[in-house]
């Protein structure tokens, strides 16, 4: 027999706002997620035109040249909203932590291999500066996306990835046991050792695009579709088969981030290019635009790394990348 | 086995966690990267100077913010499964919560949009990465605020149609051009306005009068979620009184435009908190403190320390606060008087107060409210019981720049109405005050675009030519606005409060 508690019934008069019934339809209840990224953005009735960019309005759709009915279809398959962003990243996060302070503690990076040592030193630790490249990128992105589901994706993929740079710092200083020249001689090789100007170069160049939708294509799909396999799919996997094992429990994170944060990207490009010839077009245009940038850029580092077996990793890591861009319509 | 490792304190993590990231560009030249940072005029010889307020590493952040996610959301549930709606003091409080939600929570959306803008354009790290913290703080105050008040939604008026009027209404400019104003401007103008004189000067005059009248009402939720962004809050306070000092020690050049922010923000910002401070003296059936109490605690003690304190750097009182400190006998009245009148083209509903509140009201503001405001309602009580309930039928004169309707009176003179004139390209504006006019003269090209509710409505813009159309427009029925008693929420409430008398 089961057992109900009863609590009094109040009649309700509505069971939502009106912009959400008017965008699920009467009579739906909607989720947490939908209640707060479904009618925030103001959409008319703009005082003044923008000092900064006084050709349009202050939340313009002209800010990029995809064009959608309705931009409030870009939505996050997550579902992120803030709580339950923080809660999930805490959750990781208590998680990661065990694994940085066992390694930490115990030494596990201490007795692997010079030449190990010596791949995380210029090629893990430097890509710091490259997430926080991509952070700036996600904030430009929240900051002049149209409506509210891309806005507030992008804030938390920004902050997700000042998060990785700061996970790649402490790599840097447990390996350096504190030492942060680690970190300065790592600013070094990002700012002048030849394999990583290529990269450098997309990242500074991606710097000044203000197509939002197109720094979206180019820093969420393009360079991460490239670098994080090469880094900590292809690159750890190379450290972990030579007695590297301890290196797989720093980056671990990693994996997971990257496999959750490109449901979100897969989904709004995906959105993007259903809704018309025309936008797939141009995202079509603009991958072939960067793509080979984005591969140079990752063969240099690859084949520092891999020698001759350099040519097989970036074979993988673009087949990969072309199977899901055949999937999602972004090539034919 | 344990090992023996150089230890960090928390400020070195800090450092090397976030500051070292940063390089100069070299393929893309930097006033390229960061296009908006100096149209201003502020010149920043240092930004390793900042110094940064938070001192968050994102693990920290994550660790913390989601310990009060998880009780908010408790208790937001909490406040669901056992209708604590039906807990407040009484359903006029709600009117308070509805101009929350129809005005200051697209307030925190546009802060959450505002500052990602600075969280990408600073040029430097420190400044930027505190405006990110900000920027998705932001973000958090605007959800939980629609977590919290979807609830009371179900059972009262005037909070469902609030993504539209939040736009268009008339009254709801007077917030939205504010912030608008704004975000308009460059990135230090921004964070002048809003960190500074927004959050550090003013806050205490808009964030606590609200969440101690909840909690001072009843209400849960709303008390809740204030507690819980008050320690959000207080970081953002610090980030404002870091920037203004920042700016100030950066280059003596900085002074007078930064002088000139704080007089124009300080007048905007106090014109927008009449609003609050009508809602503390006329809609909290269980008052916390009268507008003039909390105006000689927060403005006259704490807010003219603080200016003091920033005299060395050459910074002097901002203009016109003599105006506000006169008119703090008298403004939340004359609001309330033109809400009265005006509320049957809002989606609030407005009442005259009663006998204990009028004591309460003459204790709070002596003679001028006996000589003044009371024979006023007094008259509007006698109109009322012979059915003539009063609401005007004209459209206000609306000032230019915050937007209030004209209501205002000259400092020296609570009888003679106030309207200020100037002309730009041939056309006429008014203004409310010295201090607006001062913010107009400054800037007419601005200004002179501003959306004027009234302007619009006689050109037929807004629907129509009548309030049915106007209110059509809007998405306001007829049975969410005007006068409290006899409406859809005071029925409610009544028969509620009948069923618990029978229990």
């Amino acid at each position: 027999m089961s057992i109900d508690i009863k609590t009094a019934a109040v009649e309700e008069k509505r069971i939502t706002f009106d912009h959400i019934a008017r965008k699920l339809g009467e009579g739906k209840k909607p989720n947490r997620y939908q209640e707060v990224v479904f009618g925030q953005q103001p959409e008319e009735v703009f005082h003044y035109r923008p000092t900064w960019d006084p050709e349009r309005e202050l939340y313009d759709v002209r800010r990029t040249a995809i064009q959608m009915q309705d931009f409030e279809d870009l939505l996050d398959p997550r579902q992120y909203y803030y709580a339950t962003y923080v809660i999930q990243r805490s959750r990781q996060q208590e998680s990661q932590e065990k694994n940085y302070s066992v390694v930490e503690k115990r030494g596990l990076l201490d007795n692997i291999s010079d030449e190990l040592k010596e791949n995380i030193k210029k090629v893990v630790v430097p890509f710091r500066h490259a997430e926080w490249g991509a952070n700036m990128n996600n904030f430009h992105i929240s900051s002049y996306g149209f409506q509210t589901p891309i806005a507030s994706a992008a804030t938390m993929q920004g902050m997700d990835r000042l998060g990785n740079a700061q996970y790649l710092t402490r790599i840097g200083l447990i390996l350096s046991e504190n030492d942060p020249a680690i970190l300065d001689e790592a600013k070094e090789l990002w700012l002048h050792d030849p394999m990583w100007q290529g990269l450098r170069k997309v990242i500074e160049d991606s710097f000044v695009i203000e197509d939002w939708f197109e720094l979206h294509l180019l820093q969420n799909y393009l360079l991460d579709g490239v670098f994080h396999p090469l880094l900590f799919q292809h690159l750890e996997n190379h450290i972990v088969t030579r007695g590297g094992a301890a290196f797989a429990m720093l980056t671990e994170l990693f994996i997971d981030w990257y496999a959750e944060s490109r449901r979100w990207t897969d989904a709004t490009i995906k959105v993007a290019i259903d809704e018309s010839d025309q936008n797939s077009k141009l995202m079509q245009s603009w991958t072939e635009k960067w793509k080979p940038e984005v591969v140079a850029a990752a063969q240099r580092i690859a084949d520092a790394v891999f020698a001759d077996q350099s040519e097989e990793v970036m074979r993988s890591i673009l087949d990969e990348l072309d199977d899901r861009s055949r999937k999602l319509g972004l090539l034919n | 086995m344990a090992k023996n490792q150089r230890r960090l304190n928390l400020s070195q993590k800090y450092q090397l966690m976030t500051r070292g990231l940063d390089w100069e560009t070299t393929y893309q030249p930097m006033d390229k990267v960061f296009p908006y940072d100096k149209y201003e005029g502020i010149k920043i010889t240092d930004w390793d100077k900042w110094q940064d307020p938070f001192r968050l590493t994102m693990d920290a952040y994550w660790k913390y913010q989601a310990e009060k996610e998880r009780k908010l959301y408790a208790i937001l549930d909490s406040v669901v499964q056992n209708n604590s709606q039906q807990n407040i003091s009484d359903a006029r409080y709600l009117n308070a919560v509805k101009i929350w939600m129809q005005g200051v929570t697209p307030l925190e959306y546009a802060a959450f949009r505002g500052f990602n803008m600075l969280g990408r354009g600073f040029r430097g790290a420190g400044a930027r990465v505190a405006c990110q913290f900000q920027a998705i703080d932001e973000m958090r105050h605007y959800q939980t605020q629609v977590h919290a008040f979807a609830h009371y939604n179900k059972f009262f008026n005037g909070f469902n149609q609030h993504a539209r009027i939040r736009d268009r209404a008339w009254y709801l400019s007077i917030p939205k051009s504010y912030f608008e104003d704004a975000m308009t401007a460059g990135p230090f103008e921004f964070i002048t306005a809003i960190s500074f004189s927004f959050e550090y000067v003013l806050t205490n005059l808009l964030f606590m009068p609200f969440v101690s009248g909840a909690a001072h009402n009843g209400d849960m939720a709303t008390t809740t979620f204030g507690f819980s962004a008050q320690s959000d809050e207080s970081r953002h306070m610090t980030l404002g009184l870091e920037i203004v000092k920042f700016m100030l020690e950066q280059h003596e050049d900085n002074v007078p435009i930064v002088q000139e922010w704080l007089d124009k923000w300080f007048w905007r910002g106090y014109r927008l908190l009449g609003l609050i401070g009508t809602m503390m003296d006329y809609m909290l059936p269980k008052k916390v403190m009268s507008w003039r109490q909390a105006w000689e605690i927060y403005w006259e003690e704490n807010g003219v320390a603080l200016f003091n304190d920033l005299a060395r750097y050459g910074i002097r009182m901002p203009k016109h606060h003599e105006t506000a400190t006169r008119e703090k006998y008298r403004i939340t009245h004359e609001f309330w008087s033109t809400i009265y009148q005006f509320s049957h083209a809002t989606a609030l509903y407005t009442w005259l107060p009663d006998e204990e509140e009028m004591d309460w009201l003459c204790a709070e503001y002596g003679e001028l409210f006996e000589k003044l405001y009371k024979p006023r309602y007094e008259y509007w009580r006698e109109l009322d019981a012979r059915g003539e309930r009063f609401f005007q039928k004209r459209l206000p004169v609306v000032c230019n720049v915050c937007q209030i309707p004209i209501f205002h009176t000259y400092p020296d003179d609570p009888c003679k109405n106030i309207c200020l004139v100037s002309e730009y390209k041939g056309t006429k504006h008014q203004m409310c005050s010295e201090g607006c006019k001062d913010i107009f003269d400054r800037e007419p090209e601005k200004y002179c675009q501003a959306y004027i509710p009234p302007q619009q409505i006689y050109q037929g813009n807004c629907g129509g030519a009548t309030l049915e159309d106007y209110r059509k427009w809007l998405h306001i029925r007829d049975e969410d606005a005007g006068e409290y008693y006899g409406s859809e929420d005071n029925q409610l409430w009544e028969k509620w409060q009948a069923e618990a008398a029978r229990v």
